[in-house]
């Protein structure tokens, strides 16, 4: 049988996550010490875990109302406008979605048509460029480099827009590198996008780990922006819930019709008990004024600065990132680029790093080095690539 | 406590063999401030010493840990405290705390044999003049102690790397 006929041809053309082709090798050696997850380490604060149980126990295990509790929506509401300063209304503007992975596929799918052109800033987060190319767009990468931070820049940007450029995917924190945006930054990239009617899709999911002292800017925030932007967050990353799969998008109603409605037929609502979990957490998180975040946050801090600290003394080049968990140290000092470094290192010192290519091109030399872990399992893979570089020498 | 020193002494409590320089990096301080801020710590008395958790049942060694509650007469002037300095000078007394509720004071014993702790229940602890009366509990098994789960789950579920 010749099952090509029935392979849509998009599908078919996705490259494997380069993730993913990582993973199994990892998989394959036996206790590796791994600094390859994208995930916090610390466990969903314990209001949410124990909300969640409850609520499962009272037997609350029907379909929720399709956007979402409104109790919930009403926390969003009042937790981004909090943080942020931005209002949205929990009826009309806020969705509730099965982690910020499906508000990204949603929004692209509620907003493009066949042959428009999505640009994404290279390297960033695996799913866009599939997510773009399914929906039927074209995905056009703009390249970010090391020298600006891996800021996406107002110039990088406009010479990637063409006549058909209608959105512009705006990952920051950003993972892979670690970058984020300021305002300033932002207020220059929003003059593009509002001189060349573009919309913004703001994936904000690590805005809670960013370690300057103004914190998070939403690009919602910059005037003229909000009715241009869908922002796109979650639970995962900010209240540790990456397996709950819990996130949200927040917009003008006019674009949130369409997604709520592609949302209905293909979703039905987020997951029942992860409501429950979120409702907990983010109640508690308005009373106490995020401690936990907060407390998470000085966590990461402390090993961020450990990190970039030591890779930087081993003599891997490596910027300050000032968002999400993750460093991104260059590689090519080495002679190797990023895959062949990971490779190697998993192969002679069973420690896993990601290599940069996995997150586009420009991420070729570089490796991206997880600190969602302990300490003490930081120092010993900090240990390994010592020990790794000083036998190459 | 000033904030720096605060999180200098979080970071301690949390692995006592950091370096002032590593605290340092850490904070985002200079490597002076960090050793000034340890200083002072030490000075005062705030760091009393520095020491390991071990987990006793990985030694290979035999031991025996008791918690002792012992209901006391307290003393004219002195109250409770003459009788705990008392208790304080023996070695295999780890602990001694003063206790709310219907005992008096918590005595924490680490000892080789169940033998060495009835010894010291019987010829020492019970014969000062003032006890009168104990309880003694050996401890089973420790879970958690020092801060630390003893044999952690941590990280058993999560995938190595994904997406």
């Amino acid at each position: 049988m010749d099952y090509k006929r029935f392979v849509n041809d998009r599908a078919a053309s996705l490259k494997p996550s380069g993730i993913r082709r990582f993973f199994d090798l990892v998989s394959e050696k036996k206790g590796a010490i791994s600094l390859g997850v994208g995930e916090p380490d610390f466990a969903t604060p314990y209001v949410g875990r124990d909300r969640a149980v409850k609520y499962i126990n009272k037997g609350f295990t029907q379909y929720t109302p399709n956007g979402g509790y409104p109790e919930l929506r009403e926390l969003i509401s009042a937790y981004y406008s909090r943080r942020y300063g931005l209002v949205y209304d929990p009826k009309t503007e806020i969705l509730v979605t099965v982690g910020a992975s499906e508000a990204i596929d949603l929004a692209l799918r509620a907003v493009v048509s066949y042959g428009d052109e999505v640009l994404l800033p290279d390297p960033s987060y695996v799913s866009y460029l599939p997510c773009v190319t399914m929906s039927g767009a074209v995905p056009v990468t703009v390249p970010c480099s090391e020298k600006n931070g891996f800021r996406l820049t107002a110039k990088a940007l406009e010479e990637k827009i063409t006549a058909g450029t209608k959105v512009l995917i705006l990952p920051y924190p950003n993972n892979p590198t670690g970058g984020i945006l300021e305002r300033a930054d932002l207020e220059a990239i929003a003059k593009v996008c509002i001189e060349r009617d573009i919309l913004v899709i703001s994936d904000e999911i690590y805005s809670e780990l960013t370690y300057t002292e103004s914190g998070h800017v939403s690009i919602a925030s910059i005037p003229g922006m909000r009715e241009r932007t869908v922002v796109i967050n979650g639970f995962s990353k900010a209240f540790a819930m990456t397996g709950w799969r819990l996130g949200y998008l927040l917009c003008p109603p006019e674009l949130l019709s369409p997604m709520y409605k592609i949302h209905q037929y293909t979703i039905m609502c987020a997951p029942t008990a992860s409501q429950h979990a979120a409702i907990g957490v983010l109640r508690q998180s308005l009373e106490d004024d995020f401690a936990s975040v907060k407390e998470m946050r000085s966590q990461y801090d402390m090993r961020r600065r450990y990190l970039v600290n030591e890779f930087n003394e081993m003599g891997l080049h490596c910027f300050e990132p000032e968002g999400a968990f993750y460093v991104f140290p260059s590689v090519e000092g080495t002679g190797m680029d990023g895959e062949a470094f990971a490779e190697t290192l998993l192969e002679q010192k069973n420690g896993a790093v990601v290599p940069g290519s996995a997150f586009g091109e420009g991420g070729k030399y570089f490796v991206r080095v997880s600190y969602a872990y302990s300490m003490k399992n930081l120092q010993k893979a900090v240990g390994l690539i010592r020990e790794f570089l000083s036998e190459r020498e | 406590m000033d904030e720096l020193r605060k999180s200098v002494l979080g970071l301690l409590k949390e692995d006592a063999r950091y370096s002032a320089k590593q605290i340092a990096v850490m904070l985002g301080k200079t490597e002076s401030e960090i050793a000034e801020a340890i200083g002072y710590l030490e000075e005062t008395g705030v760091i009393v010493k520095y020491t390991a958790v071990i987990n006793g049942d990985k030694t290979g060694e035999d031991y025996v840990d008791a918690l002792i509650e012992v209901k006391v007469t307290p003393q004219p002037r002195s109250g409770f405290d003459a009788i705990a300095e008392e208790i304080n000078r023996f070695d295999e007394v780890k602990a001694v705390y003063l206790m709310s509720g219907t005992y008096d004071l918590t005595v924490m014993l680490e000892s080789k044999t169940i033998r060495d702790i009835s010894l010291f229940v019987s010829e020492r602890l019970s014969t000062i003049d003032c006890v009168v009366g104990t309880a003694t509990h050996f401890i089973m098994k420790k879970y958690k102690d020092g801060g630390v789960v003893l044999e952690s789950e941590e990280g058993k579920n999560r995938m190595a790397v994904h997406a």
